[in-house]
């Protein structure tokens, strides 16, 4: 027992305003149990049987009364609502410019991984007052990565990418909990974030052997696997460019039209024939069960990372990468 | 008042008057009976043995979390503790508890007939009932199951190395049972009123028990179903919600919260029932705003099935769905708020008497108030972000499945108690009782808000030790909660054959139950079922302000 | 109480006032577990309505290789069957013993050619390599997705037929009884209740039919 806390320490931009609306919520709870309990203690003491209260004329409706104990609680509830969805809103929609690390829960470790390439089991090092977005997913069943200091909570799902993230406020060590009951040592798959100086992050980032960053894993990957052999301009099979594409809406065969995001790009993996671009056929081979996740969120960062080139075939052929 | 008081004299004389409970004995004749006061006496037995079950794995869970470390069991022990306690508490004790024991018992003398609609479909349930919990009791002496009460998919399906199956299949056999009690009490309820009994001239008790039996009927089967479609996927490995079979493991979430969110209704609406009886009963007033809070019943039961996303705020449903879910969410708590508001203001000029059910009822409204208020707190987005799967929602959900539930169950036990046996229990060791358990209650739950808002995640068996504080103070409250449990297990069981004899009614209640002698006769009334002339609760608590009830 | 009830005082529980009452609790009764039953099926609707708005190609694709003459020939079975049963309530409010047994048996056999049927179907489905885990073979995009639609065709068709078999059951039951003279002077409620649950089976098998069958057709 370190000392006597009633709050977690408050260590992000989110935990403040998620903190704000916590103390509304126990003042409005105090409140109430005073409009509730005070009456029941006086009635109780005032109406005990035997006194010598006025019982009178007992009232026992009134539509103005129940409309008054109906319309009030409904206007501060849509209130907190509202105020509850603004921050949650917020704190669901990472920004544009966050440091990229990609999580892989799996019974019972967090396998995490920088952008930059530097790899991480149950610790994050992140510096402070800079946007962290954490990209996550599960190689078995549902965890959930908790960081109570930060106020951040999002189950990890196999089969599909999850987000969070988060602006750290103050340097220190602070709890990473699995909360989603995930086996036999679910209590112990806990870790630690430890949230660093910039520059300290900057020189523990570059401490340890070099290491490739992901996007660049994902590009050798893409070679050795055979991606490219098709999706290049020189192949002799027809199947889609993938230079340009990240973030854009794309024809499917079916006739909808797909932005090409995480989901995308891993059910196209995973299940090529799912949503065939228009104009190619479905020859493409399943890559399931031959690539891991970290595999699979390496080509994905990949072709994040060409999403801004120009398709080749728009420009002069050969002059891709 | 007058054939009340007749009917005293006769049962305390030499002639023993027969009744439902002598008419036929043996153990033939309660296995076979088919009225629906001894099948509310069977069901009562068979809860408590699964009350008892499920406390035990409480009272040791509680044990291994007064240290950080896990010491006291195992952690594979420990998941299997907390899934006998979720399994049988919620499935086993808290749904039945109120609908199949006081209501069984109660609804069909309070609206005046002589059994439910189908007796045979009745005793049927039991057994069904009976089967499904010896499954369960099977699984967990086989070597229990480590899935957590809720199942999730994919660690039901593909990872957990127990006997899910048969405890699954345990819950689909019982949920047969609470779907049969839900089309019965329908039944009953919508064509067996005595006459007169007009829709607003029931009791409230009614009133709650109907919109139970509604989420009864309509919320189990989608259980059933997903129960079972996880179990062929565990055996075949269907894929439905299999992510490495094209399958989506939300979809469980989805299917089996659509019905896990109504049937915390199920859990709380029949305790408000009881609570509005007890209300009325002993401040000696007509209920205040009768049609808002029969109203609100039903609000509940609509709206309670709406609301099943807000389990899901941080599980990757959309953003928006989650609001949806959120705003709904706070409706909800509309008609909760509105009957507690109406309790309150029928206390006013009354006439109360702290009898040992009236203790309860108070407890009852003071443990839903902050029960439901910190329900608030995890409809709201963003705080939910941050105490989902913590124990901020353990303490919130046991302030209103205990603090709400149980003591309102005891409350009704206490109350109807002299009609079920004919005898009193002795009112002091009630009142000490009582207050036990609501000290002992807060005690245990409360320090679990604060845990839950400083992190700590529910399902841990080891925990870090800045922790330890609150879960020591939960622990001593258990301890007390346990004796507050114990001590109506022993008075009752004393007051069958030392107890005062009650009178048929000991409380000068209004309810047609009361108008019976008790133990009541094996139809109920015992020649013409009553006629029913004014709406209920017709106290006056000018007239009975210096009033003294039989036991006080 | 009025002279009638004094014919049917013996038909009348004990705690029900009267036969009317008895009758309305019992109708009652049915139409609830009826409610049941539909959010039974419901879980199976939602799982087929999720996956085929998520793998909408793959389940057209699946659905194609679904005999539509069978099946299209079994909604024909159990339409007429439910006609039969309709006249076979009718019968026994006229009291017609020999009508009431005869079309009793009539819509039991119909349920018995639907199951017939519905065997030989599923037969062809094994031979055709369409039963997952049991030498399932895919030809086509997505093999996955294709044995998810027909896990869910078999588990809601499976699920239908438990449904028949039992109403079959039950038809027999009271096609004995009927024989016995059971139902006369106005004791048909049982005979009322038993096709509410007919008609029921009957309709699920219509929503069944288009969403299974129909869905890739052209």
């Amino acid at each position: 027992m370190d000392q006597f806390r009633l709050f977690p320490p408050e260590a992000s931009t989110s935990a403040q305003q998620i903190d704000w609306i916590y103390f509304a919520l126990v003042a409005l709870t105090v409140l109430i149990c005073v409009i509730v309990f005070v009456p029941i203690i006086f009635f109780s003491i005032k109406y005990r049987r035997g006194s010598k209260a006025d019982r009178s004329n007992p009232r026992v409706e009134s539509v103005f009364i129940e409309s008054g104990w109906t319309i009030v609680p409904l206007l501060i509830f849509i209130g907190l609502f509202s105020w509850g969805a603004v921050v949650y809103f917020h704190v669901e929609n990472p920004p544009r410019d966050a440091l990229q690390v990609q999580v892989i829960g799996k019974q019972w470790m967090w396998r995490l991984q920088h952008a930059e390439g530097k790899q991480e089991i149950n610790e994050l090092h992140v510096p402070v007052d800079r946007p962290v977005e954490l990209t996550m997913t599960s190689q078995d069943v549902i965890h959930s990565f908790f960081v109570p200091a930060f106020r951040l909570h999002q189950d990890v799902v196999p089969g599909k990418y999850t987000h969070e993230w988060f602006r750290a406020t103050r340097p220190g060590e602070y709890h990473i909990f699995c909360s989603q009951y995930c086996g036999t040592q679910h209590s112990a798959m806990i870790g630690r974030v430890v949230v660093m100086e910039p520059l300290d992050y900057e020189r523990w980032l570059n401490t340890g052997r070099p290491m490739e960053s992901i996007a660049l894993a994902g590009e050798r990957l893409f070679r050795e696997r055979g991606c490219s052999g098709c999706h290049s301009v020189n192949s002799k099979f027809h199947a889609p460019l993938l230079e340009g594409t990240w973030g854009k809406p794309v024809p499917l065969e079916s006739g909808e039209m797909v932005t090409v995001d995480e989901r995308y790009v891993r059910d196209s993996i995973l299940l090529p024939g799912k949503e065939i671009s228009k104009g190619y056929q479905n020859i493409m081979p399943s890559f399931a069960g031959t690539l891991s996740e970290e595999e699979i969120m390496q080509l994905i960062a990949y072709i994040k990372s060409i999403g801004n080139q120009t398709s080749p075939s728009e420009s002069a052929p050969n002059a891709s990468r | 008042m007058k054939t009340a008081i007749e009917i005293d004299i006769q049962t305390e004389g030499e002639m023993p008057r027969e009744h439902y409970l002598n008419v036929k004995t043996g153990v033939k004749a309660w296995l076979l009976t088919m009225d629906h006061k001894r099948i509310g006496i069977l069901y009562l037995w068979t809860i408590l043995v699964f009350f008892l079950i499920a406390s035990v794995a409480a009272a040791m869970m509680r044990i291994e979390l007064l240290t950080p470390q896990g010491d006291f069991v195992t952690n594979e022990t420990y998941n299997k503790l907390f899934t006998i306690h979720g399994v049988l508490m919620v499935w086993f004790f808290l749904i039945p508890s109120i609908p199949t024991v006081l209501g069984n018992f109660a609804i069909p003398m309070m609206i005046g007939a002589r059994d439910v609609a189908f007796p045979k479909l009745n005793l049927l349930s039991w057994y069904i009932f009976v089967a499904g919990g010896a499954l369960t009791l099977w699984a967990i002496i086989h070597g229990g199951v480590d899935t957590g009460w809720t199942f999730y998919t994919p660690y039901s399906t593909t990872y957990a190395n127990s006997h899910v199956i048969t405890m699954a299949a345990g819950v689909f056999v019982a949920g047969f049972s609470s779907i049969i009690t839900g089309m019965n009490f329908m039944a009953t309820i919508h064509k067996m009123r005595a006459a007169g009994l007009t829709w607003f001239r029931l009791p409230l008790f009614i009133w709650s028990m109907y919109a139970t039996s509604v989420i009864l009927v309509l919320a189990t089967p989608v259980l059933a179903i997903t129960l079972a479609v996880m179990c062929v996927e565990r055996i075949w490995g269907v894929g439905i919600f299999d992510p490495k079979l094209g399958g989506d493991p939300i979809l469980f979430q989805h299917m089996f919260w659509f019905y896990s969110h109504p049937a915390v209704y199920i859990m709380i609406l029949p305790g408000m029932g009881v609570v509005s009886e007890l209300i009325t009963c002993f401040s000696r007033k007509q209920i205040f705003g009768y049609g808002f809070v029969a109203a609100a019943s039903m609000a509940i039961a609509v709206l309670g099935f709406l609301v099943w996303g807000h389990h899901m705020f941080v599980s990757s449903q959309s953003v928006y769905a989650g609001m949806v879910f959120s705003i709904l969410s706070f409706l909800v708590a509309i008609p909760s708020a509105i009957k507690v508001f109406n309790w309150t203001a029928t206390l006013h000029k009354g006439s109360i008497h702290f009898a040992t059910p009236m203790l309860y009822a108070l407890g009852f409204i003071g443990l839903f108030t902050i029960g439901g208020m910190t329900g608030l707190f995890l409809a709201t987005l963003a705080v939910d972000v941050h105490v989902h799967d913590s124990y901020f929602v353990i303490a919130h959900f046991h302030y209103i499945m205990v603090g709400g539930m149980v003591m309102a169950f005891m409350g009704g036990l206490h109350y109807w108690w002299p009609k079920i046996t004919g005898r009193l229990y002795p009112e002091m060791a009630g009142k000490l009782a009582a207050l036990t358990t609501f000290l002992g209650f807060n005690l245990t739950f409360f320090p679990q808000f604060i845990l839950g808002y400083l992190g700590m995640p529910r399902r841990y068996h080891a925990y870090p030790p800045e922790f330890q504080m609150f879960n020591v103070l939960s622990t001593a409250g258990a301890s007390i909660l346990g004796i507050g449990y114990l001590l109506p297990l022993i008075y009752f069981l004393w007051s069958l054959k030392f107890g005062r004899v009650a009178g048929p009614n000991p409380w000068r209640a209004t309810g047609l139950e009361w108008q019976t002698p008790s133990p009541p006769p094996k139809h109920n009334f015992e020649d013409k079922t009553p006629i029913v002339t004014e709406k209920p609760y017709s106290y006056s608590a000018k007239e009975d302000a210096d009033l003294n009830l039989a036991s006080i | 109480m009025n002279t009638t009830t004094t014919i049917e005082a013996g038909l009348v529980h004990q705690q029900f006032d009267d036969i009317g009452q008895q009758r309305e609790a019992a109708k009652l009764g049915m139409w609830i577990f009826l409610a049941t039953e539909v959010l039974f099926f419901g879980g199976l609707f939602l799982s087929y309505t999720v996956y085929r708005f998520v793998y909408g190609h793959a389940f057209v694709e699946a659905s194609r290789k679904l005999d539509v003459v069978i099946g299209g020939t079994n909604t024909a079975v159990l339409l007429i069957s439910s006609l039969l049963m309709a006249f076979a309530v009718r019968a026994s409010k006229l009291d017609q013993r020999r009508m009431l047994t005869g079309l009793l048996l009539g819509t039991a056999f119909l349920g018995c050619v639907f199951m017939l049927l519905k065997g030989v179907e599923y037969h062809k489905d094994y031979v055709d390599h369409l039963v997952p885990r049991m030498g399932f073979k895919w030809e086509g995009a997505d093999p996955g997705n294709a044995e998810l639609f027909y896990w869910i065709y078999f588990a809601m068709t499976g699920l239908h037929a438990i449904h028949v078999t039992v109403g079959i059951g039950i038809l027999l039951v009271l096609a004995l009884l009927a024989w016995r003279n059971t139902f006369s002077n106005g004791n048909h409620n049982t005979i009322e209740i038993a096709g509410l649950y007919w008609h029921f089976v009957d309709i699920v098998w219509c929503f069944l039919f288009p969403l299974l069958y129909l869905v890739g057709h052209r």
